[in-house]
Protein backbone atom coordinates (compact mmCIF):
# COMPACT_ATOMS: atom_id res chain seq x y z
CA UNK A 1 0.00 0.00 0.00
CA UNK A 2 2.78 2.50 0.89
CA UNK A 3 4.25 1.85 -2.51
CA UNK A 4 0.78 2.58 -4.15
CA UNK A 5 0.90 5.86 -1.84
CA UNK A 6 4.39 6.84 -3.15
CA UNK A 7 3.40 6.26 -7.02
CA UNK A 8 -0.13 8.63 -6.15
CA UNK A 9 2.12 11.28 -4.48
CA UNK A 10 4.50 11.59 -7.50
CA UNK A 11 1.65 12.08 -9.87
CA UNK A 12 0.47 14.55 -7.64
CA UNK A 13 3.81 16.24 -7.17
CA UNK A 14 4.32 16.30 -10.62
CA UNK A 15 0.85 17.84 -11.46
CA UNK A 16 1.20 20.83 -8.77
CA UNK A 17 4.86 21.74 -10.14
CA UNK A 18 3.46 21.98 -13.82
CA UNK A 19 1.74 25.23 -13.49
CA UNK A 20 1.90 25.55 -17.14
CA UNK A 21 0.06 21.75 -17.65
CA UNK A 22 -2.43 23.48 -15.07
CA UNK A 23 -2.74 26.80 -17.22
CA UNK A 24 -3.10 25.05 -20.43
CA UNK A 25 -5.83 22.82 -19.07
CA UNK A 26 -8.21 25.59 -18.62
CA UNK A 27 -8.20 27.10 -21.84
CA UNK A 28 -10.45 24.32 -23.65
CA UNK A 29 -13.00 24.23 -21.33
CA UNK A 30 -13.42 27.98 -20.91
CA UNK A 31 -12.78 28.21 -24.72
CA UNK A 32 -16.21 25.85 -24.50
CA UNK A 33 -17.80 28.21 -22.27
CA UNK A 34 -17.18 31.24 -23.90
CA UNK A 35 -17.81 30.34 -27.49
CA UNK A 36 -20.59 27.54 -27.19
CA UNK A 37 -22.44 28.92 -24.04
CA UNK A 38 -22.46 32.25 -25.21
CA UNK A 39 -22.97 31.63 -28.67
CA UNK A 40 -25.33 29.27 -28.65
CA UNK A 41 -27.21 30.76 -25.31
CA UNK A 42 -30.09 33.04 -27.22
CA UNK A 43 -30.83 29.85 -29.89
CA UNK A 44 -31.57 27.39 -26.84
CA UNK A 45 -33.43 30.22 -25.19
CA UNK A 46 -35.24 30.81 -28.18
CA UNK A 47 -36.35 26.98 -28.26
CA UNK A 48 -37.12 27.12 -24.53
CA UNK A 49 -34.45 25.48 -23.39
CA UNK A 50 -33.50 28.00 -21.02
CA UNK A 51 -30.32 29.01 -19.48
CA UNK A 52 -27.79 27.11 -21.91
CA UNK A 53 -24.84 27.91 -19.49
CA UNK A 54 -26.67 25.74 -16.96
CA UNK A 55 -27.19 22.94 -19.54
CA UNK A 56 -23.52 23.04 -20.84
CA UNK A 57 -21.65 23.28 -17.87
CA UNK A 58 -22.32 19.43 -16.44
CA UNK A 59 -20.93 18.60 -19.83
CA UNK A 60 -17.56 20.87 -19.80
CA UNK A 61 -16.83 19.66 -16.00
CA UNK A 62 -17.31 16.01 -17.30
CA UNK A 63 -14.99 16.65 -20.61
CA UNK A 64 -12.24 18.45 -18.75
CA UNK A 65 -12.17 14.83 -16.35
CA UNK A 66 -11.82 12.85 -19.18
CA UNK A 67 -8.94 14.85 -21.35
CA UNK A 68 -6.77 14.89 -17.83
CA UNK A 69 -7.77 11.26 -17.11
CA UNK A 70 -7.27 9.74 -20.14
CA UNK A 71 -3.85 11.40 -20.25
CA UNK A 72 -2.65 8.80 -17.81
CA UNK A 73 -1.91 6.61 -20.70
CA UNK A 74 0.21 9.70 -21.98
CA UNK A 75 2.24 9.70 -18.66
CA UNK A 76 2.69 6.11 -19.17
CA UNK A 77 4.52 6.47 -22.25
CA UNK A 78 6.52 9.22 -20.93
CA UNK A 79 7.40 7.35 -17.93
CA UNK A 80 8.55 4.28 -20.70
CA UNK A 81 10.26 6.61 -23.24
CA UNK A 82 12.03 8.57 -20.42
CA UNK A 83 13.24 5.17 -18.78
CA UNK A 84 11.20 5.77 -15.28
CA UNK A 85 8.94 2.72 -16.10
CA UNK A 86 11.75 0.68 -15.61
CA UNK A 87 13.09 1.54 -12.07
CA UNK A 88 9.13 0.92 -10.45
CA UNK A 89 9.47 -2.50 -13.16
CA UNK A 90 12.37 -3.73 -11.33
CA UNK A 91 10.99 -2.79 -7.64
CA UNK A 92 9.88 -5.86 -5.07
CA UNK A 93 6.19 -4.69 -5.73
CA UNK A 94 3.49 -6.31 -7.39
CA UNK A 95 2.63 -4.84 -10.66
CA UNK A 96 -1.16 -4.27 -9.75
CA UNK A 97 0.47 -1.67 -7.07
CA UNK A 98 2.43 0.02 -9.47
CA UNK A 99 -0.62 0.01 -12.00
CA UNK A 100 -3.47 1.42 -9.02
CA UNK A 101 -0.94 3.73 -7.55
CA UNK A 102 -0.47 5.44 -11.22
CA UNK A 103 -4.05 5.58 -12.40
CA UNK A 104 -5.62 6.20 -8.68
CA UNK A 105 -3.00 9.35 -9.39
CA UNK A 106 -4.21 10.44 -12.57
CA UNK A 107 -7.63 9.97 -11.49
CA UNK A 108 -7.17 12.35 -8.75
CA UNK A 109 -5.61 15.12 -11.13
CA UNK A 110 -8.40 14.63 -13.25
CA UNK A 111 -10.66 15.62 -10.17
CA UNK A 112 -8.72 18.46 -9.41
CA UNK A 113 -8.90 20.01 -12.82
CA UNK A 114 -12.64 19.04 -12.64
CA UNK A 115 -13.18 21.28 -9.80
CA UNK A 116 -10.86 24.23 -11.21
CA UNK A 117 -12.97 24.07 -14.37
CA UNK A 118 -16.48 23.82 -11.69
CA UNK A 119 -14.81 27.39 -10.66
CA UNK A 120 -14.69 28.83 -13.71
CA UNK A 121 -17.98 28.11 -14.66
CA UNK A 122 -19.30 29.52 -11.15
CA UNK A 123 -17.20 32.77 -12.42
CA UNK A 124 -19.20 32.39 -15.39
CA UNK A 125 -22.26 32.32 -13.78
CA UNK A 126 -23.46 28.50 -13.92
CA UNK A 127 -25.63 27.88 -10.17
CA UNK A 128 -25.69 24.38 -9.04
CA UNK A 129 -28.90 22.88 -7.16
CA UNK A 130 -27.32 22.57 -3.25
CA UNK A 131 -24.72 21.33 -1.56
CA UNK A 132 -26.32 17.85 -0.96
CA UNK A 133 -26.18 17.53 -4.81
CA UNK A 134 -23.10 18.73 -5.09
CA UNK A 135 -21.78 16.08 -3.35
CA UNK A 136 -23.25 13.63 -5.34
CA UNK A 137 -22.14 15.27 -8.26
CA UNK A 138 -18.34 14.82 -6.95
CA UNK A 139 -19.12 11.05 -6.53
CA UNK A 140 -19.59 12.04 -10.50
CA UNK A 141 -16.84 13.51 -11.21
CA UNK A 142 -14.51 11.16 -9.22
CA UNK A 143 -15.98 7.59 -11.11
CA UNK A 144 -15.56 9.89 -14.73
CA UNK A 145 -12.03 10.17 -13.62
CA UNK A 146 -11.21 6.35 -12.47
CA UNK A 147 -12.81 4.59 -15.59
CA UNK A 148 -11.32 6.91 -18.08
CA UNK A 149 -7.92 7.12 -15.99
CA UNK A 150 -8.28 3.06 -16.40
CA UNK A 151 -8.94 3.48 -20.24
CA UNK A 152 -6.10 5.40 -20.58
CA UNK A 153 -3.75 3.30 -18.41
CA UNK A 154 -5.29 0.39 -21.04
CA UNK A 155 -4.11 1.80 -23.84
CA UNK A 156 -0.75 3.24 -22.66
CA UNK A 157 0.01 -0.34 -21.89
CA UNK A 158 -0.76 -1.55 -25.00
CA UNK A 159 1.11 1.04 -27.56
CA UNK A 160 5.13 1.53 -27.91
CA UNK A 161 4.71 4.83 -29.18
CA UNK A 162 3.54 8.00 -28.91
CA UNK A 163 1.96 9.07 -32.74
CA UNK A 164 -0.15 5.47 -32.11
CA UNK A 165 -1.45 6.50 -28.95
CA UNK A 166 -2.28 9.76 -29.98
CA UNK A 167 -4.11 8.55 -33.24
CA UNK A 168 -6.02 6.37 -31.10
CA UNK A 169 -6.78 9.06 -28.97
CA UNK A 170 -8.12 11.50 -31.39
CA UNK A 171 -10.00 8.91 -32.99
CA UNK A 172 -11.53 7.36 -28.73
CA UNK A 173 -11.79 11.15 -27.15
CA UNK A 174 -13.40 13.29 -29.63
CA UNK A 175 -16.36 10.67 -30.57
CA UNK A 176 -16.57 10.48 -26.45
CA UNK A 177 -16.79 13.75 -26.10
CA UNK A 178 -19.28 14.93 -28.83
CA UNK A 179 -21.17 11.74 -28.38
CA UNK A 180 -21.82 12.41 -24.41
CA UNK A 181 -24.91 14.93 -24.92
CA UNK A 182 -22.56 17.86 -23.63
CA UNK A 183 -23.70 20.09 -26.37
CA UNK A 184 -27.13 18.95 -27.01
CA UNK A 185 -29.78 17.11 -24.88
CA UNK A 186 -30.58 13.30 -25.50
CA UNK A 187 -34.23 13.29 -26.31
CA UNK A 188 -35.81 13.30 -29.28
CA UNK A 189 -32.39 11.85 -31.16
CA UNK A 190 -32.49 9.85 -34.29
CA UNK A 191 -32.06 5.97 -33.62
CA UNK A 192 -28.45 5.84 -35.16
CA UNK A 193 -27.37 8.67 -33.30
CA UNK A 194 -29.32 7.80 -30.19
CA UNK A 195 -27.63 4.46 -29.84
CA UNK A 196 -24.10 5.45 -30.25
CA UNK A 197 -25.26 8.08 -27.32
CA UNK A 198 -26.27 4.60 -25.48
CA UNK A 199 -23.20 3.32 -25.76
CA UNK A 200 -21.32 5.84 -25.39
CA UNK A 201 -19.63 5.88 -21.30
CA UNK A 202 -19.33 9.57 -21.08
CA UNK A 203 -22.92 10.31 -22.12
CA UNK A 204 -24.23 8.56 -18.10
CA UNK A 205 -21.05 11.25 -16.80
CA UNK A 206 -22.54 14.50 -18.44
CA UNK A 207 -26.28 12.91 -17.45
CA UNK A 208 -25.42 11.78 -13.65
CA UNK A 209 -23.71 15.69 -13.48
CA UNK A 210 -26.36 17.35 -14.57
CA UNK A 211 -28.92 15.25 -12.70
CA UNK A 212 -27.10 16.22 -9.09
CA UNK A 213 -26.00 19.70 -10.86
CA UNK A 214 -29.44 20.73 -12.43
CA UNK A 215 -31.81 18.38 -11.44
CA UNK A 216 -32.70 17.52 -15.13
CA UNK A 217 -31.57 14.03 -15.90
CA UNK A 218 -31.92 11.77 -19.11
CA UNK A 219 -30.95 7.68 -17.93
CA UNK A 220 -31.38 8.28 -14.40
CA UNK A 221 -29.26 8.82 -11.50
CA UNK A 222 -29.13 5.07 -10.52
CA UNK A 223 -28.41 3.95 -13.85
CA UNK A 224 -25.75 6.86 -14.47
CA UNK A 225 -23.79 5.86 -11.95
CA UNK A 226 -23.91 2.34 -12.25
CA UNK A 227 -22.73 2.52 -15.62
CA UNK A 228 -20.41 4.56 -14.71
CA UNK A 229 -19.33 2.18 -11.86
CA UNK A 230 -19.08 -0.79 -14.34
CA UNK A 231 -17.17 1.07 -17.10
CA UNK A 232 -14.61 1.96 -14.38
CA UNK A 233 -14.36 -1.73 -13.01
CA UNK A 234 -13.91 -3.03 -16.51
CA UNK A 235 -11.78 -0.72 -17.49
CA UNK A 236 -9.33 -0.93 -14.40
CA UNK A 237 -9.43 -4.54 -14.73
CA UNK A 238 -8.53 -3.68 -18.62
CA UNK A 239 -5.47 -1.30 -17.37
CA UNK A 240 -4.12 -3.93 -14.92
CA UNK A 241 -4.27 -7.19 -17.17
CA UNK A 242 -2.09 -5.22 -19.96
CA UNK A 243 -0.45 -3.76 -17.61
CA UNK A 244 1.09 -6.59 -16.11
CA UNK A 245 2.10 -7.65 -19.41
CA UNK A 246 4.29 -4.63 -20.12
CA UNK A 247 7.82 -4.92 -20.76
CA UNK A 248 9.91 -1.43 -20.60
CA UNK B 1 26.49 -14.83 -5.73
CA UNK B 2 25.39 -15.20 -9.25
CA UNK B 3 25.11 -18.50 -11.47
CA UNK B 4 24.18 -18.62 -15.06
CA UNK B 5 23.84 -21.73 -16.58
CA UNK B 6 23.09 -22.60 -20.20
CA UNK B 7 21.50 -19.07 -20.70
CA UNK B 8 19.72 -18.66 -23.79
CA UNK B 9 17.01 -15.30 -25.01
CA UNK B 10 15.64 -15.48 -28.52
CA UNK B 11 13.58 -12.84 -29.71
CA UNK B 12 11.52 -15.03 -32.50
CA UNK B 13 14.05 -16.04 -35.28
CA UNK B 14 16.92 -14.23 -33.71
CA UNK B 15 18.73 -15.89 -30.51
CA UNK B 16 20.44 -12.65 -28.84
CA UNK B 17 22.32 -14.52 -26.15
CA UNK B 18 23.22 -18.11 -26.88
CA UNK B 19 24.14 -20.31 -24.19
CA UNK B 20 26.23 -18.80 -21.97
CA UNK B 21 27.69 -19.85 -18.30
CA UNK B 22 29.53 -18.25 -15.78
CA UNK B 23 29.56 -17.78 -12.54
CA UNK B 24 30.58 -14.45 -10.02
CA UNK B 25 31.81 -14.36 -6.65
CA UNK B 26 30.65 -12.33 -3.71
CA UNK B 27 32.70 -8.95 -3.59
CA UNK B 28 33.81 -9.23 -6.97
CA UNK B 29 34.04 -6.43 -9.55
CA UNK B 30 32.61 -8.32 -12.73
CA UNK B 31 32.97 -6.55 -16.39
CA UNK B 32 30.45 -8.26 -19.19
CA UNK B 33 32.71 -6.99 -22.51
CA UNK B 34 31.14 -7.17 -26.05
CA UNK B 35 30.82 -5.17 -29.00
CA UNK B 36 27.79 -3.07 -30.04
CA UNK B 37 24.26 -5.70 -30.29
CA UNK B 38 26.89 -8.34 -28.54
CA UNK B 39 23.97 -9.35 -26.10
CA UNK B 40 25.23 -7.24 -22.89
CA UNK B 41 22.28 -5.49 -22.14
CA UNK B 42 19.84 -8.29 -23.11
CA UNK B 43 21.70 -10.61 -20.53
CA UNK B 44 21.39 -7.61 -18.04
CA UNK B 45 17.43 -7.52 -18.42
CA UNK B 46 17.72 -11.23 -17.85
CA UNK B 47 19.68 -10.59 -14.71
CA UNK B 48 17.66 -8.07 -13.32
CA UNK B 49 14.02 -10.24 -13.97
CA UNK B 50 13.01 -7.53 -16.70
CA UNK B 51 12.88 -10.31 -19.64
CA UNK B 52 12.14 -13.95 -19.61
CA UNK B 53 15.14 -16.22 -20.77
CA UNK B 54 13.97 -18.34 -23.50
CA UNK B 55 16.21 -20.96 -21.83
CA UNK B 56 18.71 -21.58 -19.01
CA UNK B 57 19.07 -21.16 -15.46
CA UNK B 58 19.84 -17.80 -13.46
CA UNK B 59 20.74 -17.58 -9.96
CA UNK B 60 20.98 -15.37 -7.96
CA UNK B 61 22.41 -15.46 -4.22
CA UNK B 62 20.44 -18.81 -4.04
CA UNK B 63 17.32 -17.43 -5.67
CA UNK B 64 16.15 -18.73 -9.05
CA UNK B 65 15.32 -15.10 -10.94
CA UNK B 66 12.39 -16.83 -12.39
CA UNK B 67 10.53 -18.39 -9.56
CA UNK B 68 11.42 -16.07 -7.02
CA UNK B 69 11.90 -12.66 -8.98
CA UNK B 70 10.03 -10.65 -5.75
CA UNK B 71 12.69 -11.34 -3.33
CA UNK B 72 15.75 -11.92 -5.50
CA UNK B 73 14.80 -7.75 -6.81
CA UNK B 74 15.14 -6.83 -2.76
CA UNK B 75 19.10 -8.12 -3.59
CA UNK B 76 20.39 -6.25 -6.35
CA UNK B 77 20.26 -2.59 -7.86
CA UNK B 78 20.33 -1.26 -10.82
CA UNK B 79 21.48 1.48 -13.25
CA UNK B 80 20.24 1.14 -16.82
CA UNK B 81 21.98 2.00 -19.81
CA UNK B 82 19.36 4.72 -20.28
CA UNK B 83 18.30 7.38 -17.67
CA UNK B 84 15.40 6.38 -15.24
CA UNK B 85 14.96 9.06 -12.78
CA UNK B 86 12.07 10.91 -12.72
CA UNK B 87 13.16 14.47 -13.98
CA UNK B 88 10.34 16.24 -12.04
CA UNK B 89 11.02 15.14 -8.71
CA UNK B 90 14.05 16.36 -6.89
CA UNK B 91 17.16 14.06 -6.39
CA UNK B 92 15.57 13.56 -2.17
CA UNK B 93 12.01 12.40 -3.51
CA UNK B 94 13.67 10.04 -6.34
CA UNK B 95 16.01 7.99 -3.63
CA UNK B 96 12.86 8.58 -0.66
CA UNK B 97 10.47 6.87 -3.66
CA UNK B 98 13.48 4.37 -4.65
CA UNK B 99 12.99 3.11 -0.38
CA UNK B 100 9.43 3.04 -0.41
CA UNK B 101 8.94 0.98 -3.33
CA UNK B 102 12.02 -1.05 -1.67
CA UNK B 103 9.87 -1.13 1.48
CA UNK B 104 12.47 0.45 3.68
CA UNK B 105 11.33 2.27 6.92
CA UNK B 106 11.02 6.07 7.16
CA UNK B 107 13.73 6.61 9.04
CA UNK B 108 15.95 3.84 7.61
CA UNK B 109 15.35 5.72 3.93
CA UNK B 110 16.19 9.20 4.75
CA UNK B 111 19.08 8.11 7.25
CA UNK B 112 20.12 5.66 3.78
CA UNK B 113 19.40 8.32 1.74
CA UNK B 114 21.60 11.20 3.37
CA UNK B 115 24.29 9.01 3.45
CA UNK B 116 24.75 8.02 -0.19
CA UNK B 117 24.17 11.54 -1.00
CA UNK B 118 26.91 12.96 0.88
CA UNK B 119 28.91 10.42 -0.61
CA UNK B 120 28.23 10.82 -4.28
CA UNK B 121 28.48 14.87 -3.91
CA UNK B 122 24.99 15.43 -4.43
CA UNK B 123 23.74 16.23 -0.93
CA UNK B 124 24.32 20.20 -1.62
CA UNK B 125 21.51 19.53 -4.21
CA UNK B 126 19.28 17.35 -3.16
CA UNK B 127 16.39 19.49 -3.28
CA UNK B 128 16.90 20.57 -6.68
CA UNK B 129 14.96 18.83 -9.65
CA UNK B 130 16.65 16.18 -11.50
CA UNK B 131 15.94 18.13 -14.60
CA UNK B 132 18.49 20.88 -14.51
CA UNK B 133 20.82 18.68 -12.96
CA UNK B 134 24.19 17.94 -15.54
CA UNK B 135 24.85 14.70 -17.01
CA UNK B 136 27.24 13.38 -14.38
CA UNK B 137 25.40 14.49 -11.48
CA UNK B 138 22.41 12.41 -13.08
CA UNK B 139 25.12 9.02 -13.47
CA UNK B 140 25.89 9.36 -9.60
CA UNK B 141 22.39 9.99 -8.42
CA UNK B 142 21.58 6.88 -10.75
CA UNK B 143 24.14 5.09 -8.82
CA UNK B 144 23.15 6.26 -5.49
CA UNK B 145 19.89 5.25 -5.94
CA UNK B 146 20.82 1.30 -6.99
CA UNK B 147 22.44 1.09 -3.60
CA UNK B 148 19.59 3.16 -2.00
CA UNK B 149 18.04 -0.38 -0.40
CA UNK B 150 21.75 -1.91 -0.07
CA UNK B 151 21.66 -4.34 -2.14
CA UNK B 152 24.25 -7.21 -2.52
CA UNK B 153 24.75 -6.83 -5.85
CA UNK B 154 25.02 -3.70 -8.17
CA UNK B 155 24.51 -3.85 -12.19
CA UNK B 156 25.93 -1.27 -13.91
CA UNK B 157 24.73 -0.99 -17.39
CA UNK B 158 27.52 1.01 -19.53
CA UNK B 159 27.03 3.54 -16.35
CA UNK B 160 29.62 5.99 -17.65
CA UNK B 161 28.22 6.57 -21.17
CA UNK B 162 28.71 10.05 -22.31
CA UNK B 163 30.05 11.58 -19.46
CA UNK B 164 33.28 13.33 -19.38
CA UNK B 165 36.72 12.14 -18.38
CA UNK B 166 36.15 13.90 -14.71
CA UNK B 167 32.67 12.45 -14.08
CA UNK B 168 33.75 9.12 -14.97
CA UNK B 169 36.80 8.72 -13.23
CA UNK B 170 34.97 10.50 -9.63
CA UNK B 171 31.99 8.02 -10.84
CA UNK B 172 34.03 4.76 -10.33
CA UNK B 173 36.12 5.74 -7.58
CA UNK B 174 32.85 6.19 -5.56
CA UNK B 175 31.74 2.87 -7.17
CA UNK B 176 34.86 1.07 -6.01
CA UNK B 177 35.03 2.69 -2.23
CA UNK B 178 31.40 1.34 -2.09
CA UNK B 179 32.85 -2.16 -3.27
CA UNK B 180 35.28 -1.93 -0.61
CA UNK B 181 33.39 -0.47 2.40
CA UNK B 182 29.96 -2.44 1.76
CA UNK B 183 31.26 -5.70 -0.11
CA UNK B 184 28.37 -4.82 -3.02
CA UNK B 185 29.22 -7.12 -5.64
CA UNK B 186 29.62 -5.35 -9.04
CA UNK B 187 28.49 -6.59 -12.50
CA UNK B 188 29.23 -3.50 -14.61
CA UNK B 189 28.95 -3.53 -18.90
CA UNK B 190 31.28 -0.55 -20.71
CA UNK B 191 32.68 0.22 -23.68
CA UNK B 192 35.62 1.56 -22.14
CA UNK B 193 38.33 -1.00 -22.09
CA UNK B 194 40.61 1.14 -19.67
CA UNK B 195 37.72 1.60 -17.19
CA UNK B 196 37.28 -2.14 -17.07
CA UNK B 197 40.57 -2.72 -16.64
CA UNK B 198 41.21 -0.42 -13.87
CA UNK B 199 38.45 -1.66 -11.84
CA UNK B 200 37.43 -5.07 -12.64
CA UNK B 201 38.34 -8.03 -11.11
CA UNK B 202 37.47 -10.71 -13.78
CA UNK B 203 36.03 -9.80 -17.11
CA UNK B 204 33.92 -11.93 -19.92
CA UNK B 205 33.67 -10.83 -23.27
CA UNK B 206 30.16 -11.58 -25.03
CA UNK B 207 30.48 -11.47 -28.88
CA UNK B 208 27.30 -12.29 -31.22
CA UNK B 209 25.65 -13.86 -27.94
CA UNK B 210 28.21 -16.16 -26.96
CA UNK B 211 31.04 -15.66 -24.20
CA UNK B 212 34.30 -16.02 -26.07
CA UNK B 213 36.46 -15.93 -23.47
CA UNK B 214 36.85 -15.10 -19.27
CA UNK B 215 39.54 -14.12 -17.02
CA UNK B 216 41.13 -11.07 -15.32
CA UNK B 217 42.37 -8.17 -17.60
CA UNK B 218 46.14 -9.55 -16.91
CA UNK B 219 45.19 -13.24 -18.39
CA UNK B 220 42.91 -11.84 -21.28
CA UNK B 221 46.01 -9.73 -22.41
CA UNK B 222 48.14 -12.83 -22.01
CA UNK B 223 46.00 -15.57 -23.80
CA UNK B 224 45.67 -13.19 -26.81
CA UNK B 225 49.29 -11.74 -26.49
CA UNK B 226 48.03 -8.13 -26.43
CA UNK B 227 49.45 -4.99 -24.68
CA UNK B 228 46.42 -3.35 -23.20
CA UNK B 229 42.85 -4.59 -22.90
CA UNK B 230 41.68 -2.69 -25.60
CA UNK B 231 43.77 -4.87 -28.21
CA UNK B 232 42.72 -8.30 -26.19
CA UNK B 233 38.95 -7.29 -27.16
CA UNK B 234 39.99 -6.60 -31.08
CA UNK B 235 41.51 -9.98 -31.32
CA UNK B 236 38.94 -11.49 -29.46
CA UNK B 237 36.01 -9.52 -31.34
CA UNK B 238 37.59 -8.92 -34.56
CA UNK B 239 37.74 -5.09 -35.73
CA UNK B 240 34.74 -4.45 -37.72
CA UNK B 241 32.22 -2.25 -36.42
CA UNK B 242 28.83 -3.96 -35.43
CA UNK B 243 25.24 -2.93 -35.72
CA UNK B 244 22.87 -1.97 -32.16
CA UNK B 245 20.14 -3.96 -30.90
CA UNK B 246 19.71 -7.14 -30.26
CA UNK B 247 18.33 -7.93 -33.68
CA UNK B 248 21.86 -7.81 -34.90
CA UNK B 249 23.04 -9.89 -32.48
CA UNK B 250 21.76 -13.54 -34.02
CA UNK B 251 21.91 -14.94 -37.47
CA UNK B 252 25.65 -13.82 -37.62
CA UNK B 253 27.31 -17.44 -37.45
CA UNK B 254 28.86 -18.97 -34.28
CA UNK B 255 31.31 -17.81 -31.87
CA UNK B 256 34.59 -17.96 -33.06
CA UNK B 257 36.37 -18.77 -29.73
CA UNK B 258 34.68 -20.24 -26.87
CA UNK B 259 36.02 -20.43 -23.21
CA UNK B 260 39.19 -19.40 -23.85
Amino acid sequence: MRAMYALWLRELKRYWRSKQRIALSLVQPVLYLLVFGFGLAPVYRKAGGGDFLQFLAPGVIAMTVLFSSIGSGVALLFDRQFGFLKETLVAPVPRIQIMLGRTCGAATVAVLQGLLVTAVCLAAGFRPMGAAMSAAALAFVILIAIAFAGLGATLGASMKDMPGYQGVMSLLVLPITLLSGMLFPLENLPVVLATFTNIDPLSYGVDGLRATLTGKTHFGLLLDGAVLLGTAVIFIGLGAWRFAKIEP
Amino acid sequence: MIRVWHLTKRFGALTAVDDISFEITAGEIFAFLGPNGAGKTTTVKMLTTILAPTSGTLELDGLNLVDSKSAARRRFGVVFQDPSLDQELTAWENMDLHGVLYGMPRKLRHGRAETLLKSFELWDRKDGQVRQFSGGMKRRLEVARGLMHTPKILFLDEPTLGLDPHSRKQLWTQVSHLNQTEGVTIFLTTHYMEEADRVASRIAVIDRGKIVATGSPRQLREQTQTASLEEAFLALTGPRARDEGPENAAGMGAARIVGR
